[in-house]
C-alpha cells in the first residue's frame, strides 16, 4: 500500500564511507527526534529546538543537500501544524522527508534559509497559507496573498465567501438541484467577505512602500557619477513577463542592483479547491497548473495517488503515458524557445516556427484525450482511453510514427539550425546570467535550469518512475550555466525526448489493456501520505497527498518547479542590465499557472 | 470597392455599377473600425495560450486586421480578458480599461474571465470580469478554442457593424466615465459599493453565517 | 565571419517561403476550400503554408474532442421524446467543480422518485470540458458536444443551459461520434441480449420448477 521506509538501508548503500546513519542521528539528538511511526507516514519529526542542528547535519553529513519541497499541513484535530520537508541527495538514490509540528495558536518554526536557502518562497508560502512564523526569515511577508489580506486560507478552519461545505460532492447539486449562482447570496454580489469589525472610514490599504524600501540599492557616495537608484515595476502586465507576473527592480542607471519577484496574481486556490475535491476530481485541475505541459502533471499526480492504493498500471497504459509526457516536453520547450527569443528581440519569427511544431503535437493530444491542452487523460491505474484508430484521415499510429521520426526531429533540427549560431543570440545570450552548480543546487533549483549549470540531475534517472528504465537516453548537461546554455539543454533534451518518443513507437505492445479494472468515480483511498513526482519539462514536479481514508485528500500540494526556480531570479540579475532581466526570466521558463497555482 | 459596404438601399444606375459605388458614412466607418480591431498584449491564464496560438500562423489572426497586438493600452481597442481574474489582478485590470481610448470593447475569453469558472469556488477568484467591467462579448469554453475564439471576433466585428455614428458614446455629450478602481483590503473592496460597505460593518454576516445561509 | 549564423537562420526562413511555393504547385488548386485539402496541409505531407481559413473552412475536431455537455433523447416512431437520464446523479456527484444541477422527478400521487429529470441545468460559465459526467454516466445520456462556436453577447441567461437547451437527439450523437456510438450500441445490445436470455432463462427454470413440484405433487398424489 504505501511504500516502504527504505531511508535506513539505502544510506549504507549510498555512502559507502559514510558511517553516519539515520539511527545515529536519533541517538545522538536523543528526544528531539524521532521517526515518525503513523500509519501509512515515513521519515521523521524533529523538534523545533535543535531544527537547525538536526538540518544541518542532514545536510552535510548524510548528503541530503537538496531541498526539493517545503509544505504546511493542518492537523486540526490534533491541534498542530506540521510543516513538511523533503529533500534528496543531488548524487541520487531515495530521498528523506521530516516534519516539524508547532501548535496552531502560536507557531513558530526556525527558518532553513541559510541552510538551503531554496526554502525562502516556500517558507513564505507556508507563512502565507498557515500563518507559521518563520524565524530568522530574511523577507517574510505574504507570497500569493496581498500583505493586509485577513486569515490564513488553507488552515481548515478558514472559509472562504463562496464556501457551499466541506467535501465534494455538495448535496444541493442532486436530487432536488436548484441552480442558482453563488454571487446571489452575498449581500455584495460578488466573491468578498470582511471580518465583522471591518470599518472602512478608518482603515487605509497596505502600501508597496516597505517593499520598495526593502531593495538593495547602490550607495550614491563615493562614485565619481552621482546617479539616483530608482525603483522600477515590471509586470503583471508586461509583454515580456510571460503571463501575470511582477519584477521590481531597483537600478542604478540601467544596472539591476536588486530585484525581487511578487506573484500571486494568478493565485487560484488550487490546494484549497484539491482539498474539497474528491481525488478524481483533482485530475482536471491538475492540467491547469502547468497549462503548457498538462500531459506531465497528469503524470505526476496520478503516480502520487497510485502509490497509496497500491494498484498497477497495465503494459501499454505504461508506453502510453511515457509517449504523452515525452511529446509534452518536446512541446512545452519548443514554446520555451520560441518565447525567449521573443523575449530577445526576434519578435514572432522563431515562435512561429515553434508553434507550428508544438501544434503538430496538440492535434495527437487532441485526439486522444478530447482537448489540445486541458488533457485529463490520465487515471489512477490507466488512462481514459485509447488511441484512435484514425488521425487527420491517416491510421493513428502511423501518424505519430511519422511525427516522432521524420516530423519533430526535423523541426529540432530546423530551430536548431535557425538559432543557434546566429551571432545575435550568442551575444545577447553567452554569459549572461549564470548561475553556478553549488548555487543551483542550494536555490533547490530543478530542470533544464539545474542541468545547464552541469548537474545531471533528473528524476527519469535518479529516481525513476513508469517504466523509463527500459529506454535508452541521455541525462544532458552543460556547464558554464548561462541564458544560452539553457537554450541549448532544451535542444538537446527535445533531441533526446524524439529518441524515447521513437523507442516507444517501436516497443509499444500493439494490443492490451489501458486501465486496470473498472473504472469508478466514487473510492477511498487509503491513509497516508506520498509524495509522487515526476520530472516535468520545466523540472521536478512534485505532489505531497495526504490521505485520512476518505474519498477527499486531506492535504493536497504542489511544488511546482516553477515557483522554485523562481527563488534564484533575483540572484541571477543582480549585475545585470535592465534589457538582460526580460531574457533571464525568459531562459528559466516559467508558468504562472503553476508558479501561483 | 469592398461589396460589403454598398449600399443597397440606394439605387446606382446600371451604366456607373462598375465605377460608383454609393454607402454609407456609418457602414465605412464600422468597416474600418471592425477590420482593424487591434488587440492589447494581455494574457491572463491558460486562454491567453490559445489567445497566442490564434495568432500564429495556424490561425492566423491577421486574416481578420487584428494581428497588432499593442503593449499599451494607450493603442488598443479591444481587451481580451483571457484567463481567471484573480483579486489580486483586478486593479491593475480596471485601469488598463480605464487607460484604454474609446472605442474600447471587452471580450470575455473563456468561462473563468466570464463567470469565475472551475475555480470560482476560490477565494482568490473573481467569479466574472463583467462584474468590474463591461464585458461585448463572451466567449464560452475551457479553454475556448482558437477558432472558438476567432467565432467570437467575428460575433464582435457583427456588434460594431451594428452601432451608428449617431448613437454611439464616444462622440457624445457626456464623456465616459471611468470605472473605479478596486482596493485590496481584509478582501477585495469595491468602491462603488463603500456605503454598503459602511453601512454593513457592524452587522456584516461573517463567513460562518454565509454557510448558514447556504 | 561574422554573420554567418545569421544568413544560415535566413536561410531556414526562405526555405519556408519556397515551401509554400512549392506544396501549392504540387497539389495545384486542392490544396485550399475542401475537405481533402485540410488532411493534405495538416497531415503527415504538410508542408508550406499551415494556415486553417476560418470561417471559410473549419479544421475538423476529432471524434474525442469535448465541449460543453449535452442529453441524450430517444424518439421512438410515433415523435415521443424519451431521455436517457435517470437522474441517477452520478454526473452531478463526479463534476469537478460542480457545474450540474439535477432536480429529479417524482410522483405527485405517491411522491416516491421517478427515474427521469424534471430539470437539468449546467451553468457552462463554471464547466471545465473535462468529459467526467459523459466518461461515469452508466445510461450513455450525457455526452460531450463538438460545437464549440458559442459565443454570446450576454451570460446572466443564455449560459445556465437548462434541459431544453442541453437536449439533443441520439441521432446528432451518432452524427458527431460515429465510432464511439457503434461500440455502445453493441454493447446495449449485447446487455439488452444478455438480459432477455436471463429472463427466458429464469422463465423456462420457474416452468421446469413448477412442472417438476406438480410432477412430484402428482407422484404424491398417486
Amino acid at each position: 500500500m504505501v511504500e516502504k521506509n527504505g531511508t535506513e538501508k539505502e544510506q549504507d548503500f549510498n555512502n559507502p564511507d559514510n558511517e553516519v546513519t539515520s539511527d545515529h542521528i536519533i541517538e545522538r539528538f536523543n528526544g528531539d527526534i524521532s521517526a515518525d511511526t503513523r500509519d501509512g507516514y515515513q521519515g521523521y519529526i524533529v523538534s523545533p529546538d535543535r531544527f537547525h542542528e538536526v538540518a544541518k547535519v542532514f545536510r552535510d553529513e548524510l548528503g541530503y543537500d537538496y531541498l526539493s519541497s517545503v509544505t504546511g499541513v493542518d492537523y486540526i484535530d490534533d491541534d498542530h501544524i506540521e510543516v513538511v520537508y523533503h529533500a534528496d541527495k543531488i548524487v541520487g538514490g531515495e530521498g528523506i522527508n521530516f516534519k516539524v509540528q508547532v501548535n496552531r495558536e502560536n507557531p513558530v518554526v526556525p527558518t532553513l534559509v541559510p541552510i538551503y536557502p531554496g526554502a525562502d518562497f516556500q517558507e513564505r508560502e507556508v507563512f502565507d497559507m498557515y500563518g507559521v512564523h518563520f524565524e530568522g526569515h530574511p523577507n517574510l511577508r505574504r507570497i500569493l496573498m496581498w500583505d493586509g489580506f485577513d486569515g490564513y486560507p488553507l488552515r481548515k478552519d478558514w472559509k472562504e465567501a463562496y464556501y457551499e461545505e466541506d467535501v465534494k460532492p455538495f448535496d444541493t447539486r442532486w436530487p432536488g438541484g436548484q441552480v442558482k449562482r453563488s454571487e446571489a447570496d452575498s449581500p455584495y454580489g460578488k466573491n468578498v467577505s470582511y471580518p465583522p469589525d471591518f470599518d472602512i472610514d478608518n482603515w487605509s490599504p497596505e502600501t508597496d512602500d516597505s517593499l520598495y524600501e526593502s531593495l538593495q540599492k547602490t550607495d550614491p557616495k563615493g562614485k565619481s557619477l552621482q546617479t539616483d537608484s530608482i525603483v522600477v515595476n515590471i509586470g503583471p502586465q508586461h509583454p515580456s513577463t510571460h503571463g501575470v507576473f511582477r519584477m521590481v527592480v531597483a537600478l542604478d542607471g540601467e544596472t539591476i542592483t536588486d530585484l525581487q519577484p511578487v506573484m500571486g496574481y494568478l493565485h487560484r486556490n488550487h490546494e484549497k479547491i484539491g482539498e474539497r475535491n474528491t481525488f478524481l476530481q483533482n485530475m482536471p485541475y491538475t492540467d491547469r497548473l502547468d497549462y503548457l505541459a498538462s500531459m506531465g502533471n497528469n503524470f505526476g499526480y496520478a503516480l502520487a495517488v497510485e502509490k497509496l492504493m497500491g494498484v498497477e498500471v497495465p503494459e501499454r497504459a505504461q508506453y502510453i503515458r511515457v509517449l504523452m509526457a515525452e511529446l509534452t516536453r518536446i512541446a512545452n520547450h519548443m514554446w520555451a524557445i520560441g518565447f525567449l527569443l521573443n523575449d530577445l528581440g526576434a519578435f514572432q519569427t522563431p515562435a512561429l516556427y515553434a508553434i507550428r511544431a508544438r501544434e503538430l503535437i496538440l492535434d495527437v493530444f487532441e485526439a486522444t484525450a478530447g482537448s489540445r491542452m486541458m488533457c485529463n487523460y490520465m487515471r489512477f491505474g490507466g488512462l481514459a482511453r485509447d488511441f484512435p484508430s484514425q488521425m487527420r484521415g491517416e491510421d493513428t499510429i502511423k501518424f505519430i510514427d511519422d511525427l516522432v521520426n521524420n516530423r519533430l526531429p526535423q523541426a529540432i533540427d530546423e530551430l536548431d539550425h535557425f538559432l543557434t549560431e546566429n551571432e545575435i543570440v550568442r551575444s545577447r545570450c553567452i554569459g549572461v546570467g549564470v548561475l553556478s552548480a553549488e548555487k543551483a543546487i542550494a536555490y533547490s533549483t530543478a530542470g533544464p535550469l539545474l542541468r545547464a549549470s552541469g548537474v545531471s540531475y533528473d528524476l527519469r534517472r535518479v529516481d525513476s518512475y513508469g517504466i523509463y528504465d527500459r529506454f535508452d537516453f541521455q541525462i544532458p548537461t552543460r556547464s558554464n550555466g548561462d541564458v544560452y546554455d539553457r537554450y541549448l539543454i532544451r535542444v538537446d533534451e527535445m533531441r533526446e525526448s524524439a529518441k524515447i518518443c521513437q523507442q516507444v513507437m517501436r516497443d509499444i505492445p500493439s494490443e492490451g489493456e489501458i486501465f486496470t479494472g473498472k473504472p469508478q468515480y466514487n473510492f477511498r483511498v487509503p491513509a497516508g501520505e506520498s509524495y509522487g513526482r515526476v520530472e516535468n519539462p520545466k523540472g521536478e514536479l512534485g505532489y505531497y497527498v495526504v490521505s485520512n481514508g476518505k474519498a477527499n485528500p486531506y492535504r493536497y500540494h504542489v511544488r511546482a518547479p516553477s515557483f522554485v526556480n523562481l527563488t534564484v531570479l533575483g540572484e541571477l540579475c543582480k549585475g545585470h542590465k535592465v534589457a538582460d532581466a526580460v531574457v533571464i526570466l525568459g531562459s528559466i521558463d516559467i508558468v504562472l499557472g503553476e508558479v501561483d497555482r | 470597392m469592398n461589396d460589403e459596404l454598398s449600399n443597397p438601399d440606394i439605387p446606382v444606375p446600371d451604366e456607373l455599377q462598375s465605377t460608383v459605388t454609393i454607402t454609407s458614412l456609418d457602414k465605412i466607418y464600422n468597416w474600418g473600425r471592425r477590420s482593424s480591431i487591434w488587440p492589447m498584449v494581455f494574457g491572463l491564464a491558460c486562454c491567453a495560450i490559445e489567445m497566442i496560438c490564434t495568432a500564429a500562423s495556424r490561425f492566423d489572426i491577421a486574416r481578420f486586421g487584428m494581428e497588432v497586438f499593442r503593449a499599451t493600452p494607450r493603442q488598443a481597442d479591444l481587451m481580451i480578458v483571457s484567463g481567471t481574474v484573480t483579486k489580486k489582478m483586478v486593479p491593475q485590470i480596471v485601469r488598463l480599461f480605464n487607460q484604454m481610448p474609446e472605442p474600447k470593447y471587452v471580450m470575455a475569453m473563456g468561462a473563468c474571465a466570464s463567470g469565475g469558472g472551475p475555480f470560482k469556488e476560490g477565494y482568490n477568484v473573481v467569479s466574472g470580469i463583467d462584474k468590474f467591467v463591461p464585458v461585448d462579448v463572451y466567449v464560452p469554453g475551457c479553454p475556448p478554442t482558437p477558432q472558438a475564439l476567432l467565432h467570437g471576433l467575428m460575433k464582435l466585428q457583427e456588434k460594431i457593424d451594428g452601432q451608428s455614428l449617431k448613437s454611439v458614446r464616444w462622440y457624445g455629450q457626456e464623456a465616459s466615465e471611468a470605472v473605479p478602481v478596486p482596493v485590496l483590503g481584509p478582501d477585495l473592496l469595491d468602491p462603488r459599493q463603500h456605503a454598503l460597505l459602511a453601512q454593513q460593518a457592524g452587522q456584516m454576516p461573517v463567513n460562518v453565517d454565509i454557510e448558514k445561509d447556504l | 565571419m561574422y554573420g554567418i549564423g545569421i544568413i544560415k537562420g535566413m536561410g531556414v526562413t526562405i526555405k519556408h517561403l519556397i515551401d509554400s511555393f512549392v506544396d501549392d504547385m504540387r497539389f495545384l488548386g486542392r490544396r485550399y476550400y475542401s475537405d481533402e485539402s485540410l488532411n493534405i496541409r495538416q497531415g503527415t505531407e504538410g508542408r508550406g503554408v499551415f494556415t486553417v481559413q476560418y470561417p471559410d473552412e473549419k479544421l475538423p475536431v476529432p471524434e474525442q474532442f469535448r465541449f460543453i455537455p449535452f442529453l441524450l433523447y430517444e424518439t421512438d416512431d410515433d415523435g415521443n421524446k424519451t431521455d436517457r437520464c435517470t437522474s441517477c446523479g452520478i454526473c452531478a456527484k463526479v463534476c469537478p467543480p460542480q457545474c450540474i444541477w439535477i432536480e429529479r422527478s417524482s410522483d405527485p400521487e405517491t411522491g416516491r422518485p421517478i427515474p427521469a429529470p424534471t430539470n437539468f441545468f449546467i451553468d457552462i460559465d463554471i464547466c471545465m470540458n473535462c468529459g467526467y459526467c459523459a466518461e461515469y454516466c452508466p445510461f450513455d445520456a450525457i455526452k460531450m458536444d463538438h460545437d464549440y462556436e458559442l459565443a454570446s453577447y450576454d451570460r446572466t441567461e443564455a449560459h445556465i443551459f437548462d434541459k431544453e437547451r442541453l437536449d439533443k437527439p441520439v441521432e446528432y450523437y451518432a452524427s458527431i461520434r460515429p465510432n464511439d456510438y457503434l461500440v455502445e450500441e453493441n454493447a446495449r445490445a449485447e446487455e439488452a441480449a444478455k438480459k432477455a436470455a436471463k429472463k427466458e432463462a429464469a422463465a423456462a427454470k420457474k416452468a421446469a420448477k413448477l412442472a417438476a413440484k406438480q410432477a412430484s405433487e402428482q407422484a404424491a398424489a398417486d
